[in-house]
């Protein structure tokens, strides 16, 4: 290993940074542990930067690896890596939690320490997710995530979070329960290993392929989440404080996606094939259904959660059309839909931090008032439309290009996104944001402080950026993406 | 040259972003002028282009390359040829010239800096559309202007009409992208590149469903340019600020759809299946929206239906296989609506807001310039020989007359009995407004507008009468005159003169004749003046359904059936099985140690029994 083992410092520096918030005591030290939880997020966004600057373009295959024995006995590595798909939510997710930290800085009262360090360790355990090569190193880390987000949902949640958060977690646990058994069986299969490089080459029957499909489709479904396993999103974004409604929709959303292309389409080529349609289907299933559940939400927090859900199946759309299209343009919706989630959930906290209300029927004309969040959030409720010049349009642009290559009518039905993204979308801007000045409390209400206008303007620049130049986001995928089309399109059997 | 062409977008883009963004800085004289400086300094390159373009030099090159993605390289760029310089040329001319115009009337708005940084936006994305060299950055320029068109129509956010209209063009508008990009997907996967240059090189030999592309992106422009049925969002833009109903919704972003089919030549030659249906739409728009306008009173209202009319003209060009003459329709149009629009803006300052024709008349005298350039923009409008719109509307009528595909039968009678229809409301307009007597209110008369606001119009005026002599650089005529002249012993002509006549005669004097001719007519007067009940089913079909819709799936799916019956109710399997087992949980040691007596017994029992065997 020659160079810096840079992905360690992406998983550790954040997780060390949240011990240490931890360690410096309780709330009466919170300026203090504000102070390093923001050092620690700005290190660990940081270290990941080198992984962007000194990625090669032309290599498909795994970059920055670290490889060491951790549980000899049964073949475990501590193995690292990452790729064209995985670099980038290396860095979304780094980025994300400076965000997060900046977002939580005079809105969070108590246990501030505890909190800071909750959001540290979730960043620290999700970049081991996406850098993991090792099976059981990959599962420990999928499942080490819902601890820090169960407990943020269920300390600084709202009035129902206990519910929300027993609902989030067994919903996910039960669901990544099979993907244990699934990893087990390709240890067995694959004599002994836990490379998941390995499982990449492992021939697998059609029956076998189509079992471990169900089993990691379980556990991805429900991350993503795909219609039918939704409803604990919902719920659990509503409960959730600002901070952690960010980091499940930026993020946490990403885990499942990101399973079916590091998992489900290299190991089970065969069985993603002939299952492409009932994916297809789900995909579809939400983009429409979903879209119309979104436009009668009354409440501004459920109703950015079911844009969520819609905006998510055009990720899993696009990966099993099974072309560059398709796959690039789901990988692309995953990040910007990061950004785009992320500042929309923050528009949410920043009027709720105010009027203590998430449903739409108590706001109106809140541009009289605050006319500088009401461009922001122009921006990025276009940018949830998928308006072009914005990060939205990109994916999506590409996941309806893909879909039409394989079918007329996939495409067709993708495409009413355009229509049910901007209804839901601007009817809720239209109740929140335009309108006449509707009752005392909006009357008060005070424009964007400092630094909620930083870190939406940070969003915003992201979102502009991505929209205007999109290469340097797809370039980075091709090599790994074309792999991964090669392996798809070769059978196992 | 390159330099040049960028120059041409960027300039009203800085514009906007300095009074976007420092709006408050730069102070109402900083923002105006400004953004004016940045569209003048756009208006010149582009006429400097156009003489360019003029002598024979176009151009084809890429800005920068926006993505890849498989094998296919999509890139910004610019083509300017004939079409895009003459584009670029109308747009900056009536962009500048709504921007002085709006110095008067936007003076006393407190979103003055807003609605320039607006405008200049909206000159940025429309030169970006006709500029465009592919068809993901028309869709980009498309789709922009979009945006800043519904931004504009809910520029005064705090009217509820205003932003229940620009949300109604936003999504109508979606409906048309949604087939827009349909057809720009389908370009793609059946040519591998959305270059035009390409894509037309390649289409006459390519297996491609080019009717169903055409189709598709057709209803993008059904979208944008407001044809029936997409056309229910035009109307109601007009709560927007008058400026930008000249700009967006009269002079050019309604032109787009327009602007893109005859850009699309090359693919619509190939569908004669394509350009039937275009021609029946355009017909059907051009002489339906045209009665409409016969029936309102709000003078936004008739100007905006007699845009609706006039698209529908330029539509029927299309189908027609005459692009050139919806081209300089589209020219022509833009000039003398600008004119007409501006005019009715004047009046409507005037009056301090009135917007009711039923309370104007008599402004003849007080308001001379406004008067008389809304006449030639009246006239031109109307099609008389030797104004700008007559030689436009007649090159139209004649392609239609000579068209042979199907529909063109039906699209000749339309625009045929449109011209007298045209002549009829225009003219209605012009009596209502400016002649009779006064019934506005006496106590505030109205004075002649500011010099911002007469000389854009006067400047408009110019070429809406003139810019029709250039009638043989777009057809091919021998000469300008001999065309004239033959349109004076034409049947349009004499329409026109009717439908003039018409008007005269029911609006020039009080009259109860207007009353009557409605009562008689009874139910088919009350279908055109409620715009034959589109929107009221529109509101019920799609808003009220997609509701009803959206509560079923929500209560049924998400909450009953998925969260009851699934997640609950698995849930509650493992409550009633746990309290089936908790039954043995006594914790009374009795039961415990006689269980484990038994189950020792039975274990033995069942040991014994299995090996002795």
């Amino acid at each position: 290993m020659t160079h810096a083992p840079l992905l360690s410092l992406a998983i550790w520096v954040p997780i060390v940074a949240g011990l240490l918030v931890l360690a410096a005591g309780g709330d009466r030290n919170a300026p203090l542990q504000r102070a390093l939880a923001l050092a620690g997020a700005l290190l660990g966004f940081l270290v990941t930067l080198p992984l962007y600057a000194g990625f090669d373009l032309a290599q498909p295959g795994m970059q920055f690896v670290e490889l060491a024995p951790w549980i000899p006995q049964f073949n475990v590595h501590y193995h690292l890596g990452v790729d064209g798909i995985s670099v980038l939510f290396v860095l979304l997710n780094s980025f994300i939690t400076v965000l997060v930290v900046i977002a939580g800085w005079s809105v969070i009262g108590s246990r501030v320490g505890q909190y800071y360090a909750s959001f540290l360790m979730l960043s620290g355990v999700m970049n081991g997710v996406f850098a993991a090569l090792d099976g059981v190193l990959f599962y420990v880390f999928f499942e080490a995530t819902l601890i820090p987000m169960f407990i943020i949902i269920g300390v600084w949640g709202g009035a129902n979070r206990v519910y929300a958060a027993l609902k989030f977690f067994l919903y996910t646990l039960a669901g990544s329960l099979l993907m244990l058994v699934a990893l087990l069986y390709l240890y067995g299969k694959s004599g002994s290993s836990f490379a998941i490089l390995d499982w990449h080459a492992l021939p697998l029957s059609l029956t076998a392929q189509t079992w471990l499909f169900f089993g990691f489709l379980l556990a991805f479904a429900v991350k993503v989440p795909m219609w039918p396993v939704h409803t604990w999103l919902p719920d659990a974004h509503v409960e959730a404080p600002t901070g952690g409604s960010v980091v499940l929709a930026a993020i946490m959303l990403k885990l499942g996606a990101y399973g079916f292309v590091r998992f489900t389409l290299p190991i089970l080529p065969d069985a993603s094939r002939e299952l492409a349609w009932l994916m297809i289907a789900l995909s579809l299933v939400a983009v429409v259904y979903i879209g119309l559940v979104a436009l009668v939400q009354t409440d501004l927090k459920k109703l950015i959660a079911y844009s969520s859900i819609s905006h998510m199946g055009f990720v899993t759309l696009g990966f099993f059309v099974f072309n560059a299209w398709g796959v690039e343009g789901g990988l692309v919706q995953m990040i910007s839909h990061g950004f785009v989630s992320a500042a929309l959930f923050l528009c949410v906290g920043v009027l709720y931090d105010r009027m203590h209300t998430r449903a739409i029927a108590d706001y109106g004309g809140v541009a009289n008032t605050m006319p500088r969040f009401a461009s922001l959030m122009m921006l990025f409720a276009m940018a949830n439309c998928g308006l072009p010049a914005t990060s939205g349009f990109v994916g999506e642009f590409m996941v309806i290009m893909g879909a039409m290559q394989k079918n007329f009518w996939l495409a067709f039905a993708a495409a009413t996104t355009l229509v049910f993204g901007a209804a839901y979308t601007l009817w809720m801007y239209k109740r929140v944001v335009f309108g006449a000045v509707a009752n005392a409390q909006v009357a008060a209400l005070k424009d964007l402080n400092p630094r909620e206008a930083l870190v939406l303007g940070l969003l915003a620049a992201a979102v502009l950026a991505m929209g205007v130049y999109p290469l340097p986001f797809t370039e980075v995928m091709h090599a790994s993406v074309n792999e991964l089309l090669r392996h798809v399109a070769q059978s196992k059997l | 040259m390159k330099t040049l062409y960028l120059l041409v977008p960027l300039a009203p883009l800085a514009g906007a972003i300095l009074a976007g963004l420092f709006g408050r800085a730069l102070g109402r004289a900083g923002a105006h002028t400004v953004t004016i400086l940045g569209v003048l300094v756009s208006f010149l390159a582009s006429c400097w282009i156009f003489a360019d373009v003029l002598e024979g030099n176009t151009f084809n090159g890429t800005v920068y390359t926006w993505l890849t993605s498989g094998g296919v390289t999509l890139e910004i760029g610019f083509l300017i040829d004939r079409l895009s310089a003459l584009m670029m040329v109308v747009v900056t001319f009536v962009s500048l010239m709504v921007h002085v115009y709006t110095i008067g009337y936007m003076a006393e708005d407190p979103g003055y800096q807003r609605f320039f940084s607006y405008i200049s936006l909206f000159t940025f994305s429309m030169l970006m559309l006709v500029m465009a060299n592919n068809f993901l950055q028309l869709f980009f320029g498309w789709e922009a202007v979009g945006l800043v068109s519904y931004l504009l129509i809910g520029f005064w956010y705090t009217r509820p009409t205003a932003i229940h209209a620009n949300l109604k063009a936003f999504l109508v508008n979606r409906v048309g992208d949604f087939g827009f990009i349909l057809g720009i997907a389908l370009v793609l996967a059946y040519f591998g590149s959305l270059d035009y240059a390409q894509v037309f090189a390649e289409a006459p030999a390519l297996a491609a469903p080019v009717t169903l592309i055409c189709l598709a992106l057709f209803v993008g422009a059904m979208g944008k340019s407001a044809q029936f049925p997409l056309h229910v969002w035009l109307p109601d833009s007009m709560e927007g600020p008058t400026p930008i109903s000249a700009l967006i919704h009269a002079a050019t972003m309604v032109t787009a759809g327009i602007f893109m089919v005859a850009r699309m030549a090359p693919l619509y030659e190939l569908s004669a299946t394509a350009r039937s249906v275009v021609l029946v739409i355009g017909g059907i728009t051009a002489l339906f929206m045209g009665l409409v306008a016969l029936t309102q009173y709000d003078i936004k209202r008739v100007v905006a239906y007699s845009t609706l009319s006039q698209l529908g003209y330029m539509t029927v060009a299309l189908g027609a296989s005459a692009y050139s003459a919806a081209i300089f329709h589209l020219m022509t149009h833009a000039f003398f609506k600008a004119v007409l629009f501006l005019g009715a803006g004047s009046v409507i300052i005037a009056l301090h807001h009135e917007q009711d024709m039923r309370r104007m008349g008599g402004l003849k005298a007080a308001m001379p310039v406004t008067y008389w350039t809304f006449l030639l923009g009246a006239i031109s409008s109307a099609g008389i020989p030797g104004f700008a719109g007559f030689f436009s509307k007649d090159a139209i009528i004649e392609a239609a007359r000579h068209a042979t595909i199907p529909g063109a039968g039906f699209a000749y009678l339309c625009v045929l009995a449109c011209v007298f229809v045209t002549a009829a409301y225009t003219f209605r307009m012009v009596f209502m407004a400016f002649h009779g007597a006064p019934r506005y209110d006496a106590h505030r008369p109205p004075h002649e507008s500011p010099a911002v606001v007469t000389v854009p119009l006067v400047l408009l005026a110019i070429p809406s009468v003139l810019a029709g002599w250039l009638v043989g650089r777009f057809l091919p005529v021998d000469s300008a005159w001999d065309f004239v002249v033959h349109g004076l012993v034409s049947l349009p002509f004499w329409l026109a003169l009717a439908g003039i006549a018409a008007a005269a005669i029911l609006y020039r004097r009080p009259s109860s004749l207007p009353k009557r001719i409605a009562m008689r007519l009874g139910p088919l007067y009350a279908v055109v003046e409620r715009k034959y009940g589109f929107d009221e089913l529109y509101a019920w079909l799609f808003g009220a359904g997609a509701r009803v819709l959206g509560t079923g799936l929500w209560k049924a799916g998400d909450q009953t059936f998925i969260d009851g019956l699934m997640v609950n109710g698995s849930a509650r399997v493992v409550g009633w099985f746990s309290g089936i087992v908790r039954l043995a949980q006594t914790g009374i040691l009795n039961t415990y140690a006689f269980l484990m007596l038994f189950g020792i017994l039975a274990g033995v029992t069942w040991v014994i029994w299995r090996f002795w065997s």
